[in-house]
């Protein structure tokens, strides 16, 4: 009887959705298993990590109020009345943190391996605007408990952008919702935060993740080329799907026990008009750029660092964003070193800065 | 033939034309929405921050510029001296650190003498200085014009 009940619930949809093709779709996937195959995790961390900031974004949207003087109040009121608000919070700020590891990881593994090659560029393209896009997520979302460190990064941050040439002073009034930062640039920031981004982001998801359905995973440039009876792979469903599951587990594991030892703290209240605090740090992922900052002379030539800075930041970007494009060797199908060693120099360029940064 | 060529031609600049005038009547509200307006908050052209003996030698106070953070220092002297607080690197806003006499800048260890010459860090100009009055007992600061 219940077995019936469950079959009529299936073929009313099956009807519908043709279950068929999917399962059929599922069933011919495979994964590559080679020397490299850890590296195919960090996509799925990164977007299951990405899930858990939606989910904990929208509740803490039930209590937070995106205006001047009540954005660090309705904070605390959610880490010290709301059941569990600190928690919620907690998890929110660490997640956000581990995410921006994840995609890091999972941005330089595709590198490493030139997954980036034809046909994936357009993969890789949404995958490095998706992780613009996360650094902007992770500033925006700095701002809205508006406290003291939280104000003082957005001051230098938008002022950093306000110092590139021509377009500098029009994105930073835009950005910051008039001269100043002020209440202004807090609502502005939450509506990028919670609504333009988020929408922005979700398309990118949908091609990153149709486009790599589509193209099943990349293989290594060496092991491309081995006859197919020396490769093995995986069935995507289920075995790769489980191995899947269980780190996911095991992140949110390591979320649930960072968020619960380290709460995220709250700090003060920023006051618009009082000196910024000594030892003022951004986050952990711009801390690179901030200590580059750090080190250029205010002025090189006829030009202000800071701006050539920028400018230099911009360029790497831009590159680093097209390496499918001007990677022509990689394009033939043959190895190169200055790939990686490119890649080596970037990878220690932001490991060192960053420690810098930390130890001064 | 002849005359379909024209007219498709022709077809073609109407409809183009009208669809560009459509999409700038479109994006052009909403551009000029992004953009801010201007604050009107009323110029100020001078504060009173305190009084003279009221602060002690070799140490300041910060003060509201309409918008803008200010700071005062009384140097050892007894001289005072005021500037626009915000920092001429990346605007962050600048404090008096008495055990080394300079203006300092936390955000990227900026340093200003007490003339507001920047003397080390990256800051690439000098503070802006404000005009500091004694009438009697008070101190007013205002703008250099
Ligand atoms: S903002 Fe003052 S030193 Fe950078």
């Amino acid at each position: 009887m219940k077995k019936n009940y469950w079959k009529m619930f299936y073929n009313w949809f099956d009807e519908r959705i043709q279950f068929e093709d999917i399962i059929q779709f599922a069933a011919k996937k495979y994964v590559p298993v080679h020397s490299h195959s850890i590296w195919y995790y960090f996509g799925g961390i990164t977007l299951f990590l990405f899930i858990i900031q939606v989910v904990t974004g929208i509740m803490l949207l039930l209590y937070y109020k995106g205006s001047e003087d009540l954005a660090f109040e309705s904070i605390q009121y959610i880490m010290t009345e709301v059941q569990f608000g600190w928690l919620i919070r907690s998890v929110h700020s660490w997640s956000a943190n581990l995410m921006m590891l994840a995609a890091f990881i999972h941005m330089f593994s595709v590198y490493f391996t030139r997954a980036y090659r034809k046909p994936r560029e357009i993969t890789w393209i949404t995958g490095m605007l998706m992780l613009f896009l996360a650094m902007g997520f992770g500033f925006s979302g700095y701002l809205l408990p508006w406290n003291e460190l939280a104000f003082f990064a957005t001051k230098v941050g938008t002022d950093i952008a306000g110092v590139i040439p021509v377009i500098g002073k029009p994105m930073l009034e835009f950005l910051r919702g008039g001269e100043d930062v002020t209440g202004a640039t807090l609502s502005r920031f939450f509506g990028f935060h919670v609504a333009v981004m988020p929408a922005i982001f979700t398309v990118l998801l949908g091609i990153h993740l149709i486009l790599v359905q589509r193209q099943g995973m990349s293989e290594p440039i060496g092991y491309e080329n081995k006859p197919v009876t020396e490769k093995k792979t995986m069935p995507f469903f289920p075995n790769f799907l489980l191995r899947d599951l269980l780190f996911w587990l095991v992140v949110l594991n390591i979320v649930a026990l960072l968020a619960v030892l380290f709460p995220w703290e709250l700090g003060v209240k920023a006051d618009p008009f009082a000196p910024a605090p000594a030892g003022i740090k951004p986050e952990w992922y711009f801390m690179f750029m901030f200590q580059t900052l750090k080190y250029i002379p205010a002025h090189i030539l006829f030009m202000d660092g800071e701006v050539l800075g920028i400018l230099l930041f911009s360029a790497a970007g831009l590159l680093w964003t097209s390496v499918p494009f001007w990677d022509r060797k990689t394009l033939r199908g043959e190895k190169t070193r200055f790939i990686n060693y490119l890649g080596i120099f970037a990878l220690v360029y932001i490991i060192l800065l960053t420690v810098l940064g930390y130890l001064e | 033939m002849e005359v379909d060529q024209v007219k498709r031609k022709f077809l073609k600049y109407v409809l183009g034309g009208s669809l560009t005038a459509l999409a700038a009547m479109i994006l052009y509200p909403i551009i000029a929405y992004l953009k801010p307006p201007k604050t009107k908050s009323a110029e100020v052209s001078s504060v009173k921050i305190g009084k003279v003996n009221e602060i002690p030698n070799d140490s300041s106070i910060m003060f509201r510029f309409g918008t803008k953070p200010g700071i005062l220092v009384k140097t050892q002297s007894g001289e005072f001296r005021a500037f626009e607080a915000t920092c001429t690197h990346l605007d962050c806003t600048v404090q008096f650190k008495q055990d080394i006499g300079v203006i300092w800048c936390a955000c990227h260890n900026g340093k200003f003498d007490l003339n507001g010459r920047n003397i080390s860090g990256p800051p690439p100009r000098p503070l802006t200085p404000y005009k500091v009055i004694i009438q009697g007992e008070d101190i007013f600061v205002s703008k250099i014009l």
